[in-house]
């Protein structure tokens, strides 16, 4: 077995073990692969006393750079801040209204509320803040609780109906499965539709019309136009923002859902949503 | 042959699975009880069918020991190539699960569980089946010993396909430790290592009864495998459950640390299961499907020791920028580029095994596939370290480009390897003359190194321009994308990651249909490009 043995092809000596047939020769390794291992360790080594490395009892050689990847973060936010200068200081000061009328207050803030926008909004509200069912569209004119720009900040800071800031927004329409027949729900949701397009059964419509007189004007307003204060949608104009047909109309009168956004002011700090507020109200449908 | 004690055994345990379900803490474990208990139930009743009621005496006589256990290889094989196709296909249905999100199926099939069950079914059931068979395989013809420890290694391979079905169904009945590739929990890591133990009994044993009398590196790198993974395993897992009739643990660690474990684990599953393991395989199947000696012995074992050392320490390079603290990133940093090396090393010795047989690759698809296997293996290899180095990261972390690089590895190398190994093994294992079609290993190789080469480019393209878009910042210093934007825009990779995917799977078909031919006993009627392919026994 142990027998040196050449091999026939190479002219190379094996080393005289042989396995199931399997011979090895007695190649001495790439001299290229071991100087670029040793070139390797010796980077290794250099980097080690450079950067920290070696763990001692309680600490951490710390490299002879001094680079610490927090200091370095540190230093990163600190350069964000010195080149932005004072406008972020100046904005967390300013009112919103100040802010948009002070050009160059009111153009970083609409940059910097696109990003925050980015990162925060764009799970609901989606990329191009159109909204999808059941969250509100922010480029139309069409807004629950007001579209100045105090407004706007109002509902960014306070959310709406989040379950702990006491600022909330909360408005709340009754389930109407209690107070209503089914007949009768049934009506007012053909007269709703009738507002704006036709309904399945405009025979229901005129009954419809006393209904909602007696039961919804309180909040909706008689020309069914909304009302602000309360965050009573507009059901005049085609614009829904929970339902999509009648059917869904009438599901919505007789057990309604509410939706919530939550409180960002303590999140996000008041300066970013100030941020937030003007550059919603860049949007196009701003008052 | 009669199997008593077994089959009492098996019975106890599916009566004790039994009284699990009855007595379960929660649901779930008493779901995965039922799982278990009718698992163990037909193999109850299939072990009982076997039992011959014939004198004791002549049912011992019934089977004269032959040199080798090669039964329970064929049956590793056959493992292997059933789980590959399943653990490919699921890969398939999560890739397309990611391009169109409404293919996710509540709650069963949704990609949290799927995508487990992808990564486990490749790695553990087709890799660890690959692994075990070759290993067993190899062990015996290079000790020139029969399997140590009798019936052993038949309980290695039914307990360890008892591992993966009660880690599959437990991913698909939401029972997960959140330990990724360590997903299973507490009691299905407890059962895996019973049966890893009695692997590295039936190994060690095969190897310290050799008749050989030197070891050969493959069983240097199978043992490095087998010992890491048991220490890894037992480690990573440490935990502690709710209850001992539920599925829910807590890790023994907590916070940073907690990570750094399961990255200790996670990278060295990679080095130790994927790299060293294979690389068992490699320096056994390269030279005998060529025929030639092995190129270096000097470099094989300074790259062995070099590459068991080095591994160990780089997985902190899986938390850079993390709340680890800098020293162990830089550690981990500093290892990972020191392990390019002595990764390499393997790949000059599998390439220069074939100096003096090069025309091999031109008339013989399964050396062809062998040398892919290491060529992907290099690549893999220098990607890694590259990717390591912090810079890079900062880059990369995160993104699909890792995706990328754990696939050319995984699909290149290990899936490249396994394919060589086993078109080497089944005319081999069950005594036919060749394998039924060399053409259709032809067709393999070119349809997964198609699908590979498709599936990492794209994902390359996808990490890089996900990470630049991550760290796009306008002249004022504000982000410029958002997340769902960089999300929306990887639809066109991912589709086309689906089409790579979809085209190594159906290589991985073919190499069904070939073997299940050859085990038949057919033979196709060809003629294989280049002069005569590799017909005749490497001996």
């Amino acid at each position: 077995m142990a027998d040196k043995h050449i091999d026939e092809i190479s002219g190379v000596e094996t080393t005289g073990h042989e396995w199931d047939g399997i011979r090895e020769l007695n190649n001495p390794m790439p001299r290229w692969w071991v100087w670029t291992f040793y070139a390797t360790i010796l980077w290794a080594l250099g980097y080690t006393i450079l950067y920290p490395a070696w763990p001692l009892v309680s600490d951490a050689t710390r490299g002879a750079l001094g680079y610490s990847s927090r200091a370095d973060l540190a230093a990163d936010v600190e350069g964000a801040k010195i080149a932005t200068g004072d406008i972020v200081e100046k904005i967390a000061n300013a009112s919103v209204d100040e802010i948009l009328a002070d050009q160059q207050l009111s153009q970083f803030a609409t940059a910097g509320g696109a990003a925050a926008f980015r990162v925060n909004c764009t799970p609901c509200h989606g990329t191009g803040a159109a909204g999808g069912k059941g969250y509100p569209n922010l480029n139309d004119d069409e807004w629950l609780w007001g579209g100045d720009v105090n407004a706007i900040y109002q509902s960014v800071a306070h959310g709406i109906r989040d379950s702990v800031d006491p600022d909330t927004r909360v408005s709340e329409m009754p389930a109407f499965a209690d107070m209503l027949k089914p007949e009768e729900i049934r009506q007012v949701s053909s007269y709703v539709v009738s507002l704006t397009g036709t309904p399945h059964d405009p025979s229901l419509v005129e009954a419809g019309r006393q209904l909602f007189a007696d039961n919804c004007i309180s909040c909706h307003g008689e020309k069914a136009e909304g009302n602000r204060d309360m965050g009573a949608p507009n059901l005049g104009d085609a614009i829904w923002l929970k339902v999509r047909d009648e059917a869904e109309i009438a599901k919505q009168i007789q057990s309604p859902r509410h939706g919530v956004m939550p409180a960002w002011a303590t999140r996000l700090g008041d300066a970013t949503v100030k941020q937030l507020a003007v550059y919603v109200h860049s949007l196009g449908g701003g008052e | 042959m009669n199997y008593v004690s077994e089959t009492i055994l098996l019975a106890v345990g599916t009566f004790l699975a039994l009284l699990g379900a009855a007595y379960a803490y929660d649901n779930l474990f008493a779901s995965h009880m039922w799982v278990l208990f009718f698992v163990l139930l037909v193999s109850t009743v299939v072990m009982l069918r076997k039992i011959s009621f014939a004198p004791a005496g002549q049912a011992s006589k019934s089977r004269a020991e032959s040199e080798y256990l090669d039964e329970v290889i064929k049956y590793g094989v056959i493992a292997t190539v059933f789980w590959g196709v399943v653990g490919f296909l699921v890969g398939v249905v999560v890739a397309l699960q990611l391009a169109f999100p409404d293919l996710n199926i509540e709650p069963w099939f949704n990609f949290g569980r799927v995508r487990p069950l992808h990564t486990s079914a490749v790695i553990f059931a087709f890799g660890g089946n690959a692994l075990i068979a070759t290993s067993f395989y190899v062990v015996q013809r290079t000790c020139r010993a029969r399997l140590f420890g009798g019936n052993l290694a038949w309980f290695v391979f039914w307990g360890y396909q008892l591992f993966i079905v009660m880690a599959a169904t437990g991913y698909l009945l939401g029972i997960t430790q959140s330990r990724e590739y360590a997903e299973p929990e507490w009691y299905v890591d407890i059962w895996l290592t019973i049966v890893w133990v009695a692997y590295l009994l039936v190994f060690l044993g095969t190897i310290l009864k050799r008749k050989e009398p030197h070891i050969y590196v493959a069983n240097w790198f199978y043992l490095g495998f087998i010992v890491t993974i048991a220490m890894l395993h037992v480690v990573n897992n440490l935990a502690v459950p709710v209850s001992f009739l539920g599925v829910k643990s807590y890790s023994a660690f907590a916070g940073v640390q907690d990570a750094l474990t399961q990255w200790w684990y996670g990278h060295n599953a990679v080095g130790f299961f994927l790299t060293a393991g294979f690389l068992g395989m490699m320096y056994y199947f390269v030279p005998k499907q060529v025929n030639r000696p092995v190129y270096s012995y000097r470099l094989s074992i300074i790259h062995f020791w070099a590459l068991i050392f080095m591994y160990i320490w780089a997985g902190p390079h899986h938390l850079h920028y993390t709340a680890l603290p800098d020293w162990a990133q830089t550690l981990g940093m500093v290892f990972s580029i020191m392990l390019w090396m002595p990764s390499w090393g393997g790949m000059i010795n599998g390439l220069m095994t074939l100096s003096g047989a090069w025309d091999k690759i031109r008339t013989d698809p399964i050396v062809r596939m062998m040398v892919m296997a290491i060529a992907f293996y290099g690549m893999a290899t220098f990607e890694g370290p590259m990717m390591s180095v912090k810079a890079v990261n900062s880059l990369s972390h995160y993104t699909d480009w890792t995706i990328g690089h754990v696939h050319s590895g995984a699909l290149g190398w290990n899936g490249m390897i396994t394919f060589g190994a086993i078109y080497y093994l089944t005319p081999k294992l069950w005594n036919r003359r060749r394998l039924y079609s060399l053409q259709l290993v032809n067709w393999h190789f070119w349809l997964a190194t198609l699908g590979i080469v498709v599936y990492a480019a794209v994902m390359w393209v996808a990490g890089v321009q996900q990470g630049l878009m991550w760290r796009e910042y306008d002249d004022q210093g504000f982000l410029v994308y958002s997340f769902a934007e960089s999300v929306a825009a990887m639809l066109p990779y991912y589709v086309l990651r689906a089409v790579g995917g979809a085209m190594f799977l159906t290589g991985a078909l073919l190499m069904a249909f070939n073997v299940t031919m050859t085990i038949l006993g057919y033979e196709r009627q060809e003629t294989v490009s280049g002069a005569a392919p590799a017909l005749q026994p490497a001996e």
